[in-house]
């Protein structure tokens, strides 16, 4: 499968629903940390440029947080698409955002439990 | 009334309070939470990949452990509700994710989302009632001004989690009005505190944090309240203002833990 083809399937998303209004891009509270915006992630599939998205600052700096799937008026899904180009990435060996032996320097009194699941979820596969 | 509960990875070690009074609170209240007996840790995020499966199943065996007992299933952590929710409604709304996912739990009976997912809020709303725990206050929380904080996980996407309008919710400062404090409604309460960015970027995390109990102190709340336990690990860091859990205040308000 080719990489664009993998990020159709694995999103599940239809880039070519996207009008462009840019409330995404509205609604992200990463914003200012991604260097391409969330009206921008279905270009880079239309474009056969799925490299350029996994590789992005914009892969590791999604929350999660669902406010641009929420608010999208065209059902698009933006931050499914940046989940998959971050999954894409994390797939192949050496490639993970986060290895077991950088854990205990980043681990305090407080933690929760939650905190490192969710990391390890979205940081390796 | 009996419920199938789930607590979750963290209502186990660092969020006792969250687990503890949520029990003990219930059963004031009328109605029993029974812990699945072989739950596993639902995984903290909802995996969105439409291809991932064995991350789903977790989720699918507590589901259908409801379903066995014929009970709802009711979470306490926004989560643990978040990703059961949505697993849920793949297995009764995704033909492909429901097929594999059966493949490999090989139940009795193929578990098509029959189960209903519940947050203790909803049952405290819909089956309780607001104004029946209103009734069953002791120590009502008088002259309290407290903030809802709701993040991301309880309400979005709201098509799925129809939990309370994902705009402009209403449940929590409810909740906190049956207890006799005064809600205090703050334009950051469902905006996102980094989650899982913290493990790395303590800053990313810091900023979006400040701005939400900025906004709160600046509309004189004197403490947030949460369901989460990231949320409130990732407040409190960055912030002066106290993050309770909900449940710490209805134990209050109930009579069963000391007033602070």
């Amino acid at each position: 499968m080719n990489k664009v083809e993998e990020i159709k399937t694995i999103s599940g998303v239809n880039p070519l629903k996207c009008m462009k209004c840019g409330k995404c891009s509205a609604s992200c509270p990463s914003f200012n940390e991604m260097d391409i915006k969330p009206h921008q992630f279905v270009t880079y599939v239309i474009n056969d440029d799925v490299e350029a998205l996994a590789n992005s600052k914009s892969a590791w700096k999604c929350l999660s947080c669902f406010a641009c799937i929420e608010r999208c008026p065209r059902d698009v899904k933006p931050g499914k698409v940046i989940d998959a180009a971050r999954q894409i990435l994390i797939r192949q060996r050496g490639q993970e955002g986060l290895s077991a032996d950088e854990i205990p320097a980043l681990l305090d009194e407080e933690t929760p439990q939650q905190l490192l699941m969710s990391a390890f979820r979205k940081y390796r596969r | 009334m009996k419920y199938s509960y789930f607590p979750g990875c963290t209502l186990r070690n660092k969020a006792k309070d969250l687990d503890d009074y949520a029990r003990a609170c219930a059963e004031k209240l009328g109605f029993t939470l029974e812990e699945l007996t072989d739950w596993q840790c639902c995984g903290g995020v909802y995996p969105l990949g439409a291809d991932e499966i064995a991350s789903k199943l977790p989720s699918v065996r507590a589901l259908n452990g409801a379903k066995e007992k014929q009970q709802d299933l009711v979470a306490v952590c926004s989560a643990c509700y978040h990703v059961l929710k949505r697993v849920n409604d793949d297995m009764a709304n995704v033909a492909d994710i429901q097929t594999r996912a059966n493949n490999y739990m090989a139940l009795s009976e193929p578990y098509k989302g029959e189960a209903k997912v519940l947050h203790y809020l909803e049952v405290l709303r819909d089956k309780v009632g607001f104004d029946n725990l209103k009734k069953q206050v002791v120590n009502p929380l008088t002259g309290r001004k407290i903030g809802a904080y709701y993040g991301c996980l309880l309400l979005r996407p709201g098509s799925v989690m129809n939990f309370d309008d994902p705009e402009n919710p209403t449940i929590m400062e409810d909740f906190i009005r049956a207890l006799g404090a005064e809600p205090v409604v703050y334009p950051y309460r469902n905006e996102c505190c980094g989650g899982y960015i913290s493990i790395k970027e303590k800053e990313h995390s810091a900023a979006l944090c400040r701005r939400i109990t900025d906004s709160a102190a600046g509309f004189q709340a004197d403490c947030l309240v949460t369901a989460c336990p990231l949320c409130k690990y990732n407040l409190e860091n960055n912030s002066e203002l106290p993050i309770v859990y909900f449940t710490e205040l209805l134990a209050e308000a109930l009579g069963i833990k000391e007033v602070r």
